[in-house]
């Protein structure tokens, strides 16, 4: 059974914007990336959206739904009652390119700046033995389709503009601790996940977790124990005490350079 | 040759409204914040209270008293002797554990979400615009002292083995041999779901095992991991009837203390 559903899209640029108003056919089984297909064929063939899978798979589809962070490709029209206005904004933390398409430049830079992947100089190549339960934590991590939903919604850099600078966001602290967690990596990433990532900024309210279309824990399973990590070295009295007493240096390893 | 068209400075979507959320995003954050605040008025009251707060024929001690180490704590409720022979009324005869009950609890990694939503509102729901100008995070004094929960949930510890004492001490009839009243029970699944909620603590899955990068090394601690990870999935759930529950057991022993009604006896 089809209907007319009301939208209201956030039209506009980088220099301004306003919703506008439409009144599109919604048909059984669509999504909301469907009906705004159908808005751009028949009523405003100049609106700008990014997409590319319909599957869920490709991150591309990321906006702000009835003000909630989702992908459009994968939020039902079924969900809403017909009655209801959809208002469909571009998200929020990233600078508009145009209409519902943001530029998310800014993840790329903080992706280049986190040292990457360091095996042991020593096992040469083919000589790796590891076993499902030891690389199970980091493989949850992989399931990232970098949709960047995490980034937009945590409030960190989405309310607080002057953070964007000193915090990663929870998708590339989430690919700090993966390092961390690999089984076969050599490089010790704590402190610069507290110091040059901002680890310390997130107080852990769970909205990067919430948005997750691939439901990964990045909060429980991610952050906080990053944050654990960090403790260890950072914050714990016992390993400072020892380090004094042993003369005991760690072997930081810093941040990828002149990357921004 | 030609020129390359300048790029715009690109800014955000200028949109001033807090958020287009349409569902009821407040809620949680109220109930939060009501129920906290209604724990806290009723412990803060209780701990200072002084009195009804141990049924000596059912060796029922309540967890806000212990352990209760004054020597104005009635007979039989110092199970871990009296240290000193009295303290001014400003401060609990439990003080020893109250400070890191309350340093485990604040610190938590579950109650912190919940307290940075429901009463600074940072945010207050995903999604929506949070009131403050400046945010810092826990990099700062005061809240870097976050950081103290793996102390804090070592103390933890020692005060879940004390109430464990405790609530077996409550399976003591009134002749001293063994016997079961409601009492006994509530202290039972008190302490039960104490031992759920500390167990299930982050810093307690990281100490067991998640601050190894090689699981396959360590097969009983991997073990051990996969339980409180099981545990640590239903930290939030924990939290919160944990602290039902000791605020109930306080209850029924205050009321049993102090002669509202009798403890009815399953067994001896």
């Amino acid at each position: 059974m089809g209907y007319k559903a009301a939208l209201r899209v956030w039209r506009g640029d980088a220099g301004a914007g306003e919703l506008a108003d439409y009144q599109v056919e919604v048909n059984e089984g669509e999504v909301v990336l469907d009906v705004l297909h159908r808005l751009q064929a028949t009523q405003a063939s100049d609106l700008a959206i990014r997409w590319n899978c319909k599957a869920g798979k490709c991150g591309s589809c990321s906006m702000e739904i009835n003000g909630r962070p989702r992908l459009a490709c994968m939020t039902r029209m079924s969900v809403f009652s017909p009655e209801e206005t959809l208002t469909i904004t571009p998200m929020r933390t990233f600078p508009v390119i145009r209409d519902l398409v943001t530029d998310v430049s800014f993840n790329y830079a903080k992706a280049r700046e986190i040292p990457s992947f360091t095996p042991d100089p020593s096992v040469k190549p083919g000589e790796f033995r590891m076993q499902q339960i030891d690389v199970n934590r980091p493989q949850e991590f992989r399931k990232c389709i970098e949709c960047f939903l995490c980034q937009n919604t945590c409030h960190v850099i989405r309310d607080h503009t002057e953070n964007e600078q000193a915090f990663a966001g929870p998708r590339f602290l989430m690919r700090v601790a993966e390092l961390e967690m690999h089984p076969a990596d050599t490089a010790d990433r704590r402190e610069i996940a507290q110091d040059d990532f901002g680890l310390g900024l997130c107080n852990i309210t769970k909205c990067c977790s919430d948005v997750c279309p691939e439901h990964i824990k990045i909060t429980d399973n991610a952050l906080i124990p990053m944050k654990e990590r960090v403790v260890g070295r950072k914050y714990d009295p016992l390993v400072w005490l020892g380090d004094k007493i042993t003369r005991r240096a760690h072997k930081d390893t810093p941040k990828v350079p002149g990357k921004k | 040759m030609t020129q390359a068209p300048e790029v715009p400075a690109r800014s955000r979507a200028q949109i001033s409204d807090r958020t287009f959320r349409k569902d009821p995003w407040w809620q949680a954050p109220r109930i939060t914040a009501t129920l906290l605040t209604i724990w806290v008025l009723y412990a803060t009251v209780r701990v200072f209270t002084g009195h009804w707060y141990f049924v000596a024929k059912d060796h029922y001690l309540t967890p806000f008293y212990s352990p209760c180490v004054s020597g104005e704590c009635v007979p039989g409720s110092s199970s871990l002797g009296q240290w000193w022979p009295a303290v001014p009324p400003v401060i609990p005869y439990a003080i020893v554990a109250l400070v890191f009950v309350l340093g485990f609890r604040t610190t938590c990694y579950y109650y912190r979400r919940a307290y940075y939503r429901a009463f600074w509102r940072s945010p207050a729901a995903c999604a929506v615009r949070e009131p403050h100008a400046k945010y810092t995070g826990e990099t700062r004094f005061p809240l870097i002292g976050q950081n103290l929960h793996r102390y804090f949930f070592y103390a933890a510890l020692l005060i879940g083995i004390l109430l464990t004492y405790d609530a077996a001490q409550g399976f003591r009839g009134p002749d001293g041999n063994f016997g079961i009243g409601i009492g006994s029970l509530v202290l039972l699944a008190n302490v039960i779901f104490i031992w759920g909620y500390t167990l299930g603590c982050h810093s307690c899955r990281h100490i067991t095992a998640g601050r190894l990068k090689n699981f396959s090394k360590h097969p009983f601690r991997y073990w051990l991991w996969t339980k409180f990870s099981w545990l640590n999935a239903r930290h939030m759930q924990f939290a919160w009837i944990s602290l039902g529950t000791l605020m109930l057991s306080d209850l029924y022993i205050m009321l049993v203390a102090s002669g509202a009604f009798s403890d009815p006896r399953i067994f001896n």
